[in-house]
């Protein structure tokens, strides 16, 4: 746990602002704040992989919660017929977008994907992902430091993690 | 050896969308293979799109990815003829990288 304690403080110090810094006795961070960032965002988020629930994933990933909005659209099939093999895709007319994520509640792990989004990128994405049973999609989008959230259910008629 | 990698990269005037398709197993570490084993964890981790040296679309992945995943996104300010260069790695420290031309 300790390992990994920096490069998450370090990304919500980024999305907090420099206030927290002090407070989480990282003070020589600023010194090197531009590093840092390319570091945390570079760095592949581990511990928010591990995360059996969405909430704790969310979390572990952006360090905040998310609020729905309909300005994120989150397109999935109603049914599908194979878990494994589920193709989903995100877009959102909000500005300044810098990340878009994707969960799965009922997964043994509810993160699934969460790309970055650099500035001139649509932020917009097509993937597709495994389902293990009927359950809640969840897309964030992170735009201006603030999550946005769009749920939508899929049935699973044969589930994804039988191999 | 054939890249892992397919790409498809199609310029619309300002706005190229990019289309990857890679060959990889994504096992989750969860399944069980016919003699009850089960069969470790092997998934791509990071895959990261670069153009004009910068990283214009960067995917972080969990096990939860389908098997040989398909990924799609667009980015503006590419032009027609213009190099992007396509890597991954996975959770065993494997990679690979390819490049596309823009068409």
């Amino acid at each position: 746990m300790t390992t990994t304690t920096g490069p998450l403080a370090t990304r919500r110090l980024i999305l907090q602002g420099a206030a927290c810094v002090a407070l989480l006795g990282l003070g020589n961070l600023p010194f090197a704040a531009a590093p840092a960032r390319a570091a945390a965002n570079d760095k592949y988020p581990e511990e928010a992989f591990k995360q059996k629930s969405e909430a704790d994933a969310i979390k572990a990933l952006y360090g905040k919660s998310a609020e729905p909005s309909d300005k994120v659209k989150l397109d999935a099939p109603e049914i599908a017929e194979n878990g494994g093999v589920v193709p989903v895709s995100v877009t959102t007319t909000l500005d300044k977008v810098t990340s878009i994520s994707f969960l799965v509640a009922e997964n043994p792990f509810a993160l699934a994907a969460s790309y970055r989004i650099a500035d001139g990128t649509i932020p917009a994405v097509a993937n597709r992902l495994k389902m293990a049973k009927t359950t809640n999609l969840v897309a964030i989008v992170e735009a201006d430091g603030k999550l946005y959230s769009a749920t939508k259910e899929v049935k699973v008629t044969v589930g994804g993690c039988g191999g | 050896m054939a890249s892992s990698i397919r790409v498809r990269a199609t310029s619309n005037g300002d706005i190229t969308e990019v289309q990857a398709l890679i060959q990889h197993p994504m096992d989750t570490g969860l399944v069980k293979n016919p003699n009850g084993e089960l069969i470790p964890a092997h998934y791509i981790q990071q895959l990261k799109f670069e153009w004009n040296g910068k990283d214009v679309f960067v995917a972080d992945w969990g096990t939860a990815v389908s098997k040989d995943p398909y990924v799609k996104f667009s980015f503006k300010g590419a032009k027609k003829g213009d190099e992007i260069k396509i890597s991954w790695t996975d959770n065993k420290g494997a990679s690979d990288t390819t490049t596309a031309k823009i068409a």
